[in-house]
């Protein structure tokens, strides 16, 4: 058995050779990868990148070999995790089937499911997208209404999505459909998979007060999907969907601890320290001169650090532990609101060079700076809002009496 | 640095809340305020605590001590805050031997750290001079005389003044109020002539005082660390002793929260439990968090002081996160402690109304989250 500190050694050296040096830098927006059939590779050592990572599974780092994973054991992965922050590697794969399908997968999937999809999502071949949110059905998710009707061996499926992230470019769709209406509305969810290219399907994006469209809506008019394409058991769906919300709070708790570790908050900016950027703004050199934003920016740092130490927390926490438990939603809506904090904050610090639109008269940074100020406004409503995840903590951690209880019966 | 508490330290905060709870609960300060007691603790349970070892508890083996840690230091206080115990653990284990440990001679840690932890001397730190924490702002002057330094000034503030054997002073040898240089500390006799203390009644009913120097004549061998260059070592104890208060503030606002959460589940209004209405289950759910995130900030700041290879500056950043994280914590859920509690909350018979009066205490001793703010901007360079 390998030692870890042998481990360490071993993915180290792997790293410095085979990791490109441009995979070494900041990620910049557009050489995002998101994989799947029409992938695109804005910078072509991202292709590189993601084939040789995927090659040891090491995009998935502790999914099982034999669905494509790394088959590391958490020690291991937090080697890897920490060898790939040491040279400031990019993650080579950024994908929904990883952080929000996967882990669901493999708990509630069959063993032929995982065989066929899990390889592709650590490869990158396929994009997922979230059948999740309805016109009618936001916060309250349970009254979703979206139809699936067995008919021989496949389920008809009819309805409408919306709030579908990237559904116009995802490969297959993980989705929430109703399979019994006459039963409380927790009983009759079922948890399905099927492919976007299927007649029937069409999507059309939103676009958002940050100008950008990274939502869609998406409606199915009669489409067919085999029936062996439902996870888990029938009308047991909502029980997948839950810990799938899960897997998905700790991804976008992750916002908030990037802007506590680098500052980066969401990966994403360019435009890096808070502080500095303030001080930059103003001309100032040793000392910000503003002194109510001086103490602002401590207090948001000072929660950021003590926020990125309680994800390290309940890391270890849960190292004996299974996965993500309730305290995912305390980390989801603290982390949410600190990266909306940190975009005020920056506003601030950046004045009317923070406030343009497009054209000339501002850097790109900062007109990126803008849009996602804007886009961090959803951190709080996606994912569930603050308030249900207030909820939660209500209800599951402190076990206060359920406030919902009558409206559910 | 570990996040989560090892198998001894969590067996020694079990065996701590264990004691506290059945020796040392709230009703314990409530007794000795309503007493007037002149000692303002309890002398039975320090000899208690002393047996249990807590007062050796981060000083290492050669000095009798037991040399297990801040970490674990940080739980037993962790345990005495949740029950409001008024000791003299924070000016005479925490501050006291704290201070003689880093900055002492060899021949002045043998002398004193065994009789702390066999519980034979208090110690109390004369720092303060005004309303406000401000270490370097120090006007009491010790000036050169023969075969010693005579003393003058005033301080305020000092945690167990009156109760202290030997008094931990610090005051400026040369420069300006306000300079980091010049400042010396010195061992003083509580009983040395020229000094007045006198003990003030503070709103946390713990043990505080003001000290009056007089010409108060000191020996040579009693300067503790070198002439002049004492602020840098002293601002090393207090961050050690920043980060043990945090742990103390962290066991009372968890106290005041779990009173809130039994009371939200047990009180009915309108026919209904009131912790089923949402306006006070945000609250509290928001209250969790913080807790939650102080948690993690009092964990990595005792880590960091056990762990060898962290900097001076890497601990005073720990130490002014952790202790600015708190104060505004602990403000919060001790007004929330109040207003949840509705009238009950603002009866003395209910102990809710100790642990606000502790939390502003707290809050200030040390430094409050505004002072550890600004200091927190500056280590970070802005």
């Amino acid at each position: 058995m390998q030692s870890l500190q042998e481990f360490r050694e071993d993915t180290r050296s792997w790293l410095e050779q085979n990791c490109p040096e441009s995979m070494r830098t900041a990620m910049v927006q557009e050489e995002i990868v998101w994989g799947g059939r029409n992938a695109e590779f804005a910078n072509p050592d991202s292709e590189i990148w993601l084939q040789r990572l995927a090659e040891k599974g090491w995009t998935c780092p502790t999914w099982p070999s034999e669905y494509g994973g790394g088959g590391l054991d958490k020690d291991q992965a937090i080697v890897l995790g920490e060898e790939l922050a040491r040279i400031n590697a990019r993650p080579a794969l950024t994908s929904f089937g990883i952080s929000m399908l996967g882990p669901v997968l493999l708990e509630y999937g069959n063993h032929q499911q995982k065989l066929e999809q899990l390889p592709k999502i650590v490869r990158g071949e396929i994009r997922w997208c979230q059948g999740y949110s309805e016109p009618g059905s936001g916060s309250d998710l349970a009254s979703l209404s979206t139809k699936a009707e067995l008919q021989g061996d496949y389920y008809l499926i009819n309805g409408s999505k919306v709030w579908t992230s990237y559904a116009d470019k995802a490969d297959w769709i993980f989705c929430l459909v109703r399979t019994d209406f006459d039963v409380p509305k927790h009983s009759g969810i079922s948890f399905i998979l099927f492919d976007m290219a299927s007649e029937g399907i069409s999507t059309k994006p939103i676009q958002l007060i940050s100008g950008s469209s990274p939502f869609c809506e998406t409606f199915f008019d009669d489409v067919k999907v085999p029936a062996s394409n439902l996870v888990g058991r029938l009308n047991e769906g909502w029980t997948i969907a839950k810990r799938l919300l899960q897997h998905e709070r700790t991804m976008i708790s992750g916002f908030g601890l990037s802007a506590g570790q680098s500052d980066n908050g969401g990966t994403t900016s360019t435009i890096s320290s808070l502080e500095r950027t303030a001080m930059h703004y103003r001309g100032d050199s040793d000392k910000l001169s503003d002194p109510v934003l001086r103490d602002q920016i401590a207090r948001f740092k000072i929660d950021a650090d003590a926020f990125a130490h309680t994800s390290r927390r309940s890391v270890e926490e849960s190292k004996q532990g299974q996965g993500p438990n309730a305290t995912s939603s305390m980390l989801k809506n603290y982390g949410c609101e600190l990266n909306k904090r940190r975009y005020e904050l920056m506003l601030q610090a950046i004045g009317s060079q923070g406030l343009g639109w497009e054209g000339e008269g501002f850097s790109d940074e900062e007109l990126q700076l803008t849009r996602e100020w804007l886009r961090s406004k959803a951190n709080s409503i996606e994912g569930g809002t603050s308030e249900v995840q207030l909820n939660v903590i209500a209800k599951r951690v402190l076990g206060l009496p359920d406030i919902l209880s009558l409206a559910q019966k | 640095m570990a996040l989560v508490l090892s198998e001894d330290q969590q067996l020694l905060k079990d065996s701590a809340k264990n004691f506290c709870e059945q020796n040392a609960p709230v009703s314990v300060l409530r007794r000795l305020r309503d007493n007037k007691d002149e000692q303002g603790y309890d002398q039975a349970i320090w000899s208690q605590m002393i047996e249990l070892g807590w007062a050796g508890m981060a000083i290492p083996e050669a000095y009798g001590g037991f040399d297990f840690g801040y970490g674990g230091l940080g739980v037993v206080l962790e345990e005495t805050g949740r029950n409001l115990v008024s000791s003299p653990i924070i000016s005479t284990v925490l501050l006291g031997a704290t201070a003689i440990n880093e900055l002492g001679n060899e021949a002045q840690k043998q002398e004193l750290l065994p009789k702390i932890v066999a519980g034979e001397l208090l110690t109390a730190l004369a720092l303060d001079e005004h309303t406000s924490h401000n270490p370097s702002k120090i006007a009491t002057t010790a000036t050169k005389v023969d075969g010693g330094f005579s003393l003058n000034g005033s301080k305020t503030f000092v945690l167990d003044g009156h109760i202290a054997n030997v008094l931990i002073v610090v005051a400026r040898t040369s420069k300006e109020t306000g300079s980091e240089q010049g400042i010396s500390l010195f061992l003083v006799d509580a009983k040395a002539e020229g000094l007045s203390i006198t003990r003030t009644i503070m709103v946390d009913s713990r043990n505080s005082s003001n000290i009056q120097f007089n010409n108060v004549v000191v020996a040579t061998d009693t300067l503790l660390g070198e002439l002049d260059q004492g602020f840098s070592g002293l601002d090393s104890v207090l961050d050690i002793a920043r980060i043990g208060l945090a742990a103390e503030m962290l066991g009372s606002m968890q106290a005041v929260f779990e009173s809130i959460l039994e009371f939200l589940k047990q009180r009915e209004q309108f026919g209904v439990l009131i912790g089923s209405f949402q306006g006070l289950q945000h609250r509290a759910a928001e209250m969790y968090s913080e807790i939650e995130l102080c948690k993690s900030a009092v964990r990595a700041a005792l880590a960091g002081l056990d762990d060898p290879d962290q900097t001076q500056a890497e601990i005073a950043e720990l130490a002014s996160m952790a202790k600015a994280k708190l104060s505004e914590v602990f403000f919060l859920v001790s007004n929330e402690g109040i207003q949840m509690h509705g009238g009950l909350g603002m009866t003395d018979e209910f102990d809710v109304g100790f642990f606000i009066k502790r939390a502003r205490v707290a809050q200030q001793f040390l430094g409050d989250a505004s002072f550890h703010r600004d200091r927190y901007a500056t280590l970070n360079g802005f």
